[in-house]
C-alpha cells in the first residue's frame, strides 16, 4: 500500500453521556487511522463503544453527548464544525449504513424517493435524471425489478433487500467512506452473505475506504485489512488482520478468540469461556476495565490503565494495550496458555448406541398451516401459510439434536407444537412414547414435568417483578411440590447452574446476561424433566459470555442424562453442541444426520451453501474460501415453488444440472432418502445429493 | 373495484349498522327513562286521564302502549323522513332544520382554527424542546385542559363583558347569534354575527389547540428521536430540513385518528357553549329535550348524534389514508 | 463424570433491588416540584373538604336568616347564596362528594378496562371480537348523552348509580389500549415459559401480564379522576348528575353561574376556581407520575376528558 495521507483521523475522541446513574464515558481516549481504500473492522461487544465513536465521526449523537478529541477527514476538522457543514460532506463523502433497515427507512416515503434525496442533496441534477440514477444504482446492488421496486415502501421490502437498497443509497454519490454499523447482524447467515458480497462490489466500484463495525469477528476475518479491537470503551488491540488473529497479544482478544464457536472445529474440544461480564461504564475503577477477567492479572493492571503500545516482532503496526503485552510476545503465548481449558463433560449413556436408547421424542410427518387472514371483525381466509409441513424428528435419551434453519423455516413454530403438545392438524408428536393426540388436559399438565423450554432473550423469559426464588418456585408450584422441598431444591439448583444460592431473593434486573440465562436454566430444570427445548438460547448474549453457557449446557446434560432439542441459526453453535443434526428449509428437512458426518460432508445444497457462508474467525481459511452464494430470497411460506423448495435458490440447479435434471427438480419433490446406503444414519432431501454419505 | 375502494365500502356498510343498532338503543333508553306523561300530570288543573292518554297517543308518547310497539312506529316514520313531533306538537324535523343550522356555525370555525393552530402548536413545542415557547405551550395547554367547558365559557363570557367595558364600545358580543333587527347578508349584519361569534369561538379554539399540541408534540418527538430522521441526516439533510421532509410527515398520521375523538368532544362542549352564550342549537335543544321529557326530540337527537360521530369516524380514516400512503397500497 | 460446575465469581450488576424501585420511581417523582405541589395541593383540597367542616361554624344545611346574598365578611368567609346557605361550607360539602366520586369512578373505570382488555387481548377468537364490538358500539354514543337521559332513573335514589355510570362510559379508551398491551405481551417469553410450565390462564393474566402494567394503570386510574370530576361537573350543571339534596361542585356551578357577571360572582367563582386547582393539581400529579413510572413514555395514544 503507498504511503499516502489517512483519510480519516481521530485522536483521543472521548464522549460522554449524562444518564441518571451518573456520566457514562462511553468512549474513552480513542486514537486510529484510515487510509483510502482500505478496510478498517472495529469489533467489539456491547459496551465497547465502537458505535458510538463512529456517530461521533459522522455528528450524529444526540446534543447531551459531550465530545472531545479531534476528528480529521481529507484534513478537515469534523468536531465543531456546524450542521451546514457537516451536511455536505454526510452523504456525499462519508457514507453510513445502519444495522437496522427498517428502521432506518423513512416508513411513509418510497424507497426511491428516498435514494434520489441522496442524490440530488450533493449533485444538481433534474428529478428525472436522480430517478435514473436511482434505478442504476438499484440495479447494481442486485434488487430485481428496480423500476417498480423503487416506487415501494420500505415494509414491502425483505430484511436483504432493504440492506441492498441501503448500501445503494450509501455509494450514491461514490463516496471516499463508508462507515458500516453492524450491517448484518440482524440478517441471516446465507443473507450476510450476499451483502458482504454487494460490499465488496461497492467497495471496488467507488474505491472508497470502509470501516466496519461488528461482533462478529468471523465476519471481519474475511473482510477487513485491519482490526481494531474494543473494550470498554478503549481500544485494547489494533493491527493486520493476520496479527490480531495468530498472533494476538492481548489477553482479550485471545479469550475472545477461543471462547468462539468454529464451524470447523474438532468435534469435542470444549470452549474456554472468558468469566464474568463487560463492565458497566459509569464509574469505572482505576486501571485496565479487563482485570477483573483476566487471567494474567497482576497488581498494577489494578491501578494504571495500560496505554497502546507498539509490539516490535509482528508487522510494524501491531498495537496491543496490555501490561504483559511484551511477556506474551516473548514467550509467544496463546490464549490455550493463558486461559484454562476445562474437560469435555462425557456422560455414561453416550456409550450406548443409538438405537438402544429410550426415544424421548418422536415426530411424524408433522404439519402445521396458517390461515392468512384479512379484516377486523368480519374475517376472510386468503391463503395458507405451510410453516411446517411434513417433519419427522427423533430424539433420544442423552442426545442433542441441534435443529438449524434460516428465519422463515419454520423452526419457531414447530417448537411451539411440540411445546404446546397439542393434536396436531397432521402428522403425530409423542413425548416419551405417548401420543398427544389422546391425552387429556390432565395428561398434559402430567407431561410438562418432563419436557420444558429454555427462550432465547433471558431478560424476557423472566417475569422482571418476580424475585429469583419465585421465579424458580413457579413450576413447582404449579406442580404441587411441596413448600419445604421447594427451598431445597431451589438452592441446589442454583448452585448448578453455578449462581449463589444466597443471591435468590434478588431481582432479574440485578444479573448479567448471562447470569439470567442461567436462571432460565435452572428453571428448566426445576421438575427434573427428560427433554429441554432450547431456541437460540444464546443468541442474545454476549459472544465472551455465550461460552460459558454452553458449557454449562453441555456439563449438565452429562451429569443429569437430558436430552436437547436445540435450535438455532448460528450453524457454529449447533456444530459444537449437538449430536445429530436436522436441517429445515421452508417448512422441510432437508438433511439430517449425526452432526460430524453432516457438517463435515454436507449432501444437500442447501447445506452446502449455508456451511459456506458461516464466517470463519480465521483469516486465512476465509481468504482461501469459494464461498456459495445463494440467489435471491427466501421464498414465501404461502406459496412454495413447486417440485424441490429450494430450486428457486439452488446453486446446483442454476449452475450444474442440464435441462432434463432441472425438469426433474421442478416437477418433483424430493423426499428424505439414504440415498442409496441402506442402513446410514445421514439423509439428504434431494435428487442429485452431494455424493458421499458414508 | 380497487381494494380501497372495497375498504371504505366495507366501512360504510359496518358503520350503517351500527348507526342503527345505537339509534335504536338510544330510542328504547329514552323511552324508558323519560317520563311525558308527568308533564301532563304537573298541571293544575290536573287534565282527566283520557284527555293526558289521548294526547300522549297522538304524540306516540302513551306510556301505556308496548314501547316496541312505539318503536316501531317512530322508525317507520324515521324511514319515510318524518322524525315525529316534539312534545310541543311541533315538527321535529323543522326544529331540527333550524337548530343544526346554528351548531354548525358554532362550531365550525372553532373547531377548525383549534386543531390546524394545535398541530402547529404542537410541532414548534416539539422542535423548540424545552425552551421557553415549549414551556410556554405546554403550561398553557396543560391549564385550559384541566378547566371545565362551562366555566371556560363563562369566564371568557366576563371577559369579554369586561373588555367591553374597558374600551367603552361593545365589541364582543355574549350572547345570541346576531342582533336581531339587521338586514340579513348585508355588511353589517355579517359583522355583527361574526362579533357574536369570536366568543364562543374562542372556546372552542383554545380547547382544540390544547388538546392537538399535547399529541401532536408527542407524537412529533417520537418521531424525532427515531433512526430514520438519524439516516435522513446521515445522507447530508440539514437538520430542518430532515424534520419537515422526514418527521413532520410520520407525526401527522395518528392525527387523523384523533379527529374522530375530538369531534365527540366537541359536540359535547357545545352544549354549554350554547348554554353560557344562549345560541338556539342542537345542544341546548338537547337538554332541554331531557327536562322537558320530550322523547321523540331526544331519540331524533341521538340519531343525529350517532350519525355524526360515525361519520367523524368514517373521516377520520379518510385523512388517515391521505396521510399514510402504505395504508394505500394495502 | 465431570463435576459440579464452579460458582461464578462475578457480582451481581446493580445493587438495586426492588425496594430501590420504589425509591427510585419516589426520587423521580420528587426532583418535579410541580408534581409536588400538585400532590400537596390535593391533599390539602382533601382536608379542606372533610375536615374543613369540621371547624368551620357554618353547617351547608344551615340557612342563616340575617344573611341573603351577603358579600364575603367575618361571619361568612365568601358570602352567602340567596337562599342563605354559606358559600363556604357549601363549597367543602360540593367538593367532597366530587372528590369521591372522582376517586370511585376512577378506581372503577381502570379495574373494568383492565379486566375487559386482557381478557380481550389474551382470549382472541370470539371473546376478543365481542368484546371489541362491545367497546366499539359503547363509543359511539357519547356518554354524556346516555347518562343525561337515564338522569330521571336516579332521581332521589343514591348518587353511587351515577358513579357506576360514569365508569362505564369511562373505560372504552383504556381497554383498548390494555388490550393491544397485552397482544404484545401475551407474544412474550415469560407468558410463553409460564404456559408451558402448566401455569393456569386466569393466573398468567392476573400474575404476570396485569402487574407487568402496573405503571399504565397507575397513571390512568389518575388521569380518569380529573376525567370523571370533569365529567360530574358537566352533567351535574344541567342536573343530570348528582340530584338534590346532594351538593357537589357540579350543581354549585349550574347554581350559580349566572351570577358571575354581577356584584354577586363570588357564588360562582369561589367552587369555579377551587374545581380548576383542583383538577389541575390532579393532573399535575398524573405528568409526575408517568414521568416517574416510565420516563421514557411519549405516547400518542390517550384520551382527553370525557366531557368538560
Amino acid at each position: 500500500m503507498t504511503q499516502s495521507q489517512p483519510l480519516l483521523e481521530i485522536n483521543g475522541l472521548s464522549v460522554t453521556f449524562p444518564s441518571e446513574a451518573g456520566k457514562v464515558e462511553a468512549v474513552r481516549g480513542v486514537s486510529y487511522q484510515v487510509m483510502p481504500g482500505e478496510v478498517l473492522g472495529i469489533a467489539g461487544e456491547s459496551g465497547s463503544g465502537k458505535s458510538v465513536s463512529s456517530l461521533a465521526v459522522m455528528g450524529l449523537l444526540s446534543r447531551r453527548a459531550r465530545i472531545t478529541g479531534s476528528v480529521r477527514f481529507e484534513g478537515e476538522e469534523l468536531l465543531g464544525a456546524g450542521d451546514k457543514d457537516l451536511s455536505k460532506i454526510r452523504g456525499g463523502r462519508i457514507a453510513m449504513i445502519f444495522q437496522d433497515p427498517l428502521s432506518a427507512l423513512t416508513p411513509v416515503i418510497t424507497v426511491g424517493d428516498q435514494i434520489a434525496e441522496a442524490v440530488r442533496i450533493h449533485q444538481n441534477v433534474s428529478k428525472q435524471a436522480a430517478m435514473d440514477r436511482v434505478v442504476e444504482l438499484l440495479n447494481l446492488a442486485g434488487i430485481p425489478n428496480p423500476q417498480q421496486r423503487a416506487r415501494a415502501f420500505p415494509h414491502e421490502f425483505s430484511g436483504g433487500m432493504r440492506q441492498r437498497a441501503m448500501i445503494a443509497m450509501a455509494i450514491a454519490n461514490n463516496p471516499k467512506l463508508i462507515i458500516a454499523d453492524e450491517p448484518t447482524t440482524a440478517l441471516d447467515v446465507t443473507i450476510q452473505a450476499q451483502i458482504l458480497d454487494l460490499l465488496q462490489k461497492a467497495k471496488e466500484m467507488t474505491g472508497a475506504a470502509i470501516v466496519m463495525i461488528t461482533h462478529d469477528l468471523g465476519v471481519l476475518a474475511g473482510f477487513a485489512d485491519r482490526l481494531a479491537i474494543m473494550y470498554a470503551g478503549k481500544l485494547v488491540e489494533v493491527g493486520e488482520v493476520d496479527d490480531v488473529f495468530y498472533r494476538t497479544r492481548m489477553p482479550y482478544t485471545m479469550g475472545l478468540l477461543g471462547s468462539i464457536p468454529r464451524v470447523d472445529a474438532v468435534p469435542g474440544s470444549p470452549l474456554t469461556p472468558i468469566e464474568g461480564s463487560p463492565p458497566s461504564l459509569t464509574n469505572l475503577p482505576p486501571g485496565c476495565p479487563f482485570t477483573p477477567r483476566c487471567p494474567m492479572r497482576v497488581d498494577i493492571c489494578r491501578e494504571k490503565e495500560p496505554d497502546l503500545l507498539r509490539m516490535n516482532s509482528s508487522g510494524d503496526e501491531h498495537f496491543s494495550a496490555c501490561h504483559r503485552s511484551a511477556e506474551i510476545e516473548q514467550k509467544n503465548l496463546k490464549g490455550v496458555d493463558i486461559f484454562p481449558a476445562s474437560a469435555a463433560a462425557h456422560s455414561l449413556i453416550e456409550d450406548l448406541p443409538r438405537e438402544g436408547r429410550t426415544p424421548v421424542l418422536r415426530i411424524t410427518d408433522l404439519k402445521k398451516h396458517f390461515p392468512m387472514i384479512k379484516g377486523a371483525i368480519l374475517q376472510r381466509r386468503i391463503g395458507t401459510i405451510y410453516a411446517v409441513d411434513g417433519i419427522d424428528l427423533d430424539i433420544r435419551e442423552g442426545e442433542t439434536l441441534g435443529l438449524v434453519g434460516e428465519s422463515g423455516c419454520g423452526k419457531t413454530t414447530t417448537i411451539m407444537e411440540i411445546l404446546s403438545l397439542a393434536r396436531p392438524a397432521s402428522g403425530s408428536i409423542a413425548v416419551l412414547g405417548r401420543d398427544t393426540a389422546g391425552m387429556t388436559p390432565r395428561d398434559r399438565f402430567e407431561i410438562r414435568r418432563e419436557i420444558s423450554v429454555v427462550f432465547q432473550d433471558p431478560m424476557a423469559s423472566i417475569d422482571p417483578r418476580m424475585p429469583i426464588s419465585d421465579i424458580l418456585a413457579e413450576p413447582m408450584v404449579t406442580h404441587g411440590v411441596p413448600a419445604e422441598e421447594r427451598a431445597n431444591r431451589i438452592g441446589q439448583l442454583m448452585k448448578m447452574v453455578g449462581l449463589r444460592p444466597e443471591h435468590n431473593s434478588r431481582y432479574p434486573q440485578e444479573f448479567s446476561g448471562g447470569q439470567r440465562q442461567r436462571v432460565c436454566i435452572a428453571r428448566a430444570l426445576a421438575l427434573k424433566p427428560k427433554l429441554l427445548v432450547l431456541d437460540e438460547p444464546v443468541s442474545a448474549l454476549d459472544v465472551s459470555i455465550r461460552a460459558g453457557v454452553l458449557n454449562l449446557l453441555e456439563e449438565l446434560k452429562a451429569e443429569l442424562g437430558l436430552s436437547y432439542l436445540f435450535v438455532a441459526h448460528d450453524l457454529s453453535v449447533v456444530r459444537h453442541i449437538s449430536d445429530r443434526v436436522a436441517v429445515m428449509y421452508l417448512g422441510r428437512i432437508v438433511e439430517t444426520g449425526d452432526a460430524s458426518r453432516v457438517f463435515n460432508h454436507p449432501a444437500h445444497p442447501y447445506t452446502q451453501a449455508l456451511l459456506s457462508a458461516v464466517p470463519l474467525p480465521d483469516p486465512g481459511k476465509e481468504r482461501a474460501r469459494r464461498r456459495i452464494i445463494l440467489k435471491g430470497d427466501l421464498p414465501s411460506p404461502a406459496s412454495p415453488p413447486s417440485g424441490c423448495r429450494f430450486r428457486t435458490r439452488c446453486q446446483k440447479f442454476a449452475d450444474e444440472l442440464n435441462d432434463q435434471q432441472r425438469q426433474m427438480c421442478m416437477e418433483v419433490d424430493p423426499v428424505l432418502s439414504d440415498q442409496g446406503n441402506p442402513g446410514s444414519d445421514h439423509r439428504a432431501a434431494c435428487h442429485y445429493a452431494e455424493g458421499e454419505l458414508n | 373495484m380497487p381494494p380501497l375502494g372495497i375498504f371504505f365500502l366495507r366501512r360504510v356498510v359496518y358503520l350503517a349498522v351500527v348507526v342503527l343498532i345505537a339509534t335504536s338503543a338510544n330510542y328504547f333508553l329514552a323511552a324508558t327513562a323519560l317520563n311525558p306523561r308527568s308533564n301532563f300530570e304537573g298541571r293544575n288543573p290536573a287534565p282527566p286521564p283520557e284527555v293526558v292518554d289521548a294526547q300522549l297517543t297522538s304524540l306516540n308518547l302513551n306510556d301505556k302502549t308496548p314501547v316496541v310497539q312505539r318503536f316501531g312506529h317512530w322508525a317507520s316514520g324515521v324511514w319515510h323522513g318524518n322524525l315525529g313531533l316534539t312534545i310541543d306538537h311541533e315538527s321535529v324535523n323543522d326544529e331540527m332544520r333550524r337548530r343544526v343550522g346554528v351548531s354548525l356555525r358554532l362550531l365550525l370555525i372553532g373547531s377548525m382554527l383549534g386543531s390546524f393552530c394545535g398541530i402547529a402548536a404542537g410541532a414548534w413545542s416539539a422542535v423548540n424542546q424545552y425552551e421557553f415557547s415549549d414551556h410556554a405551550t405546554t403550561i398553557l395547554s396543560f391549564v385550559i385542559l384541566s378547566v371545565p367547558t362551562v366555566v371556560l365559557a363563562v369566564f371568557l363570557a366576563n371577559a369579554g363583558s369586561s373588555f367591553n367595558d374597558a374600551i367603552g364600545h361593545r365589541l364582543v358580543y355574549n350572547t345570541g347569534e346576531y342582533t336581531p333587527g339587521l338586514e340579513a347578508w348585508t355588511s353589517a349584519a355579517i359583522i355583527n354575527r361574526l362579533q357574536h361569534l369570536v366568543l364562543p369561538s374562542l372556546v372552542l379554539t383554545l380547547q382544540g389547540l390544547a388538546f392537538y399540541s399535547r399529541y401532536q408534540r408527542n407524537s412529533m418527538l417520537d418521531a424525532m428521536g427515531s433512526d430514520y430522521v438519524r439516516t435522513a441526516q446521515a445522507k447530508g439533510l440539514r437538520r430542518p430540513q430532515a424534520l419537515i421532509h422526514h418527521a413532520l410527515r410520520t407525526a401527522l398520521i395518528p392525527m387523523g385518528t384523533f379527529f374522530a375523538y375530538e369531534f365527540t368532544l366537541i359536540f359535547i362542549g357545545s352544549i354549554f357553549v350554547e348554554k353560557i352564550f344562549s345560541w338556539h342549537g342542537m345542544g341546548e335543544w338537547f337538554v332541554q329535550s331531557i327536562q322537558k321529557n320530550d322523547v321523540n326530540a331526544t331519540a331524533a337527537i341521538g340519531m343525529f348524534v350517532a350519525v355524526l360521530v360515525l361519520l367523524a369516524g368514517f373521516l377520520s380514516d379518510v385523512v388517515t389514508v391521505i396521510l399514510d400512503p402504505r395504508i394505500r397500497r394495502g | 463424570m465431570s463435576s459440579i460446575p464452579t460458582p461464578i465469581v462475578e457480582e451481581p450488576v446493580e445493587t438495586t433491588g426492588h425496594d430501590s424501585r420504589i425509591r427510585l420511581v419516589l426520587s423521580r417523582f420528587l426532583r418535579r416540584p410541580l408534581a409536588i405541589a400538585g400532590l400537596v395541593i390535593v391533599l390539602l383540597l382533601f382536608a379542606f373538604a372533610y375536615i374543613g367542616p369540621h371547624f368551620y361554624k357554618w353547617r351547608y344545611d344551615q340557612i342563616d336568616f340575617e344573611a341573603f346574598l351577603q358579600h364575603p365578611s367575618a361571619t361568612h368567609w365568601v358570602g352567602t347564596t340567596q337562599n342563605g346557605f354559606d358559600m363556604l361550607a357549601l363549597t367543602m360539602r360540593g367538593m367532597q362528594k366530587s372528590l369521591i366520586i372522582g376517586l370511585i369512578g376512577a378506581v372503577l373505570s381502570t379495574a373494568i378496562a383492565a379486566i375487559a382488555g386482557a381478557t380481550a387481548g389474551y382470549f382472541s377468537g370470539w371473546t376478543d371480537r365481542s368484546i371489541v364490538a362491545l367497546i366499539d358500539l359503547i363509543l359511539v354514543l357519547p356518554g354524556f348523552l346516555i347518562i343525561a337521559i337515564l338522569s330521571p332513573v336516579f332521581h332521589g335514589r343514591t348518587w353511587l348509580i351515577f358513579v357506576v355510570l360514569l365508569a362505564a362510559f369511562q373505560w372504552m379508551i383504556t381497554a383498548r389500549v390494555i388490550r393491544s398491551m397485552t397482544l404484545s405481551m401475551k407474544e412474550r417469553e415469560f407468558v410463553y415459559a409460564a404456559r408451558f410450565m402448566g401455569v393456569p390462564d386466569w393466573k398468567i393474566i392476573f400474575r404476570h401480564i396485569l402487574p407487568n402494567m402496573s405503571s399504565f394503570l397507575i397513571i390512568d386510574a389518575t388521569i380518569n379522576v380529573s376525567s370523571l370530576i370533569l365529567a360530574e361537573v358537566g352533567l351535574s350543571f344541567f342536573g343530570f348528575g348528582v340530584q338534590p339534596p346532594d351538593i357537589s361542585l357540579g350543581t354549585l356551578i349550574g347554581d350559580h353561574w349566572e351570577a358571575a357577571q354581577t356584584a354577586n360572582g363570588y357564588q360562582f367563582y369561589f367552587p369555579a376556581i377551587l374545581l380548576v386547582i383542583l383538577v389541575l393539581s390532579v393532573n399535575l400529579v398524573g405528568d409526575g407520575l408517568r414521568d416517574a413510572l416510565d420516563p421514557n413514555a411519549g405516547s400518542t395514544s390517550g384520551k382527553g376528558s370525557a366531557s368538560r
